[in-house]
């Protein structure tokens, strides 16, 4: 990252702005990486889209940096993250798919199959989970795994601070009932 | 499990445990790195043959960042960021008359 320029800046302005970025690209991959790997389901897209990411991040930090007014920029990388996600998805779905896909869903897990791997209660939380609008679902996904509270989840999802709260609570009561009736 | 039904801190609880951080792996921050390097070098690389060619509003235009890693941003699209960026640098460098004759061949598409 130390050799990054941004080359149509004068030098200060350039140094400044690789600094930054620098710093955000570390304080951030983790969050990007983790909210990659629970939308596809695989390292390998992962970390394509974490790549991704972090290129059109690079692309316009600039000028989000300039617009940001000093807020935090994570909800903004965390939205080109969601948005790439969405991308994925909406390919994976024009794409015809095999037979073998459709009948062996033990050949795409999902991701969270592994992490909570023979823990009986949290695997069930997460097919729950996944009984969810794909919204609530990326919503508790900012929540839990990257500890984004209602404001940062907000600016990620391009919704008002009142509609994501009532969007998490709704994601939370509809998983309590799921988890419910599969008792 | 028990049987009564789970209450918000319950899933709450549960949420927190099963939606964990997730380390990305070692080869990732080189990976990204490499190829933001690769980009911002061709770019770079273009600027300065073109520096000498392009009129004030050409320059001003490149001063943003949209347009000097669009070329290499639109080939990360395909879902292969790595790879394809990285050869399109090798491309780049292949290619016979270097740097300046990509420019010039980039420059008589402009408009």
């Amino acid at each position: 990252m130390a050799k990054a320029e941004q080359p149509a800046l004068a030098g200060p302005e350039k140094a400044e702005l690789d600094a930054a970025f620098e710093q955000l690209y570390r304080d951030h991959l983790r969050d990007v990486y983790s909210y990659s790997y629970y939308r596809v389901g695989n390292h390998h897209d992962a970390e394509d889209l974490t790549e991704q990411a972090f290129l059109q991040a690079y692309r316009h930090f600039e000028r989000a940096r300039r617009e940001s007014n000093g807020r935090p920029l994570r909800p903004w990388l965390i939205r080109i993250a969601h948005n790439l996600a969405s991308n994925y998805h909406r390919d994976r779905a024009r794409r015809p798919q095999s037979a073998l896909e459709h009948a062996d869903p033990i050949a795409a897990p999902h991701p969270t199959e592994r992490v909570v791997e023979g823990r009986a209660e949290l695997k069930h939380v997460m097919e729950s989970l996944q009984e969810l609008p794909d919204d609530r679902r990326e919503a508790l996904i900012m929540r839990f795994a990257l500890g984004m509270d209602n404001r940062e989840i907000a600016r990620a999802l391009g919704r008002t601070d009142g509609a994501t709260k009532v969007l998490i609570h709704r994601a939370i009561k509809q998983l309590e009932k799921e988890m419910g009736a599969d008792e | 499990m028990s049987e009564r039904e789970p209450s918000q801190a319950d899933v709450e609880k549960l949420l927190r445990s099963a939606l964990r951080p997730i380390e990305p792996p070692e080869k990732l921050p080189d990976r990204v790195e490499e190829t933001l390097t690769a980009v911002t070098e061709a770019a770079a690389t273009e600027l300065s043959a073109w520096a000498e060619e392009l009129s004030d509003s050409e320059l001003a235009s490149l001063r943003d960042p949209r347009n000097w890693v669009r070329p290499a941003a639109a080939a990360a699209a395909g879902g292969v960021a790595g790879g394809a960026l990285l050869l399109f640098e090798m491309r780049r460098r292949r290619r016979p008359g270097g740097a300046s004759a990509l420019a010039r061949e980039l420059r008589s598409r402009l408009p």
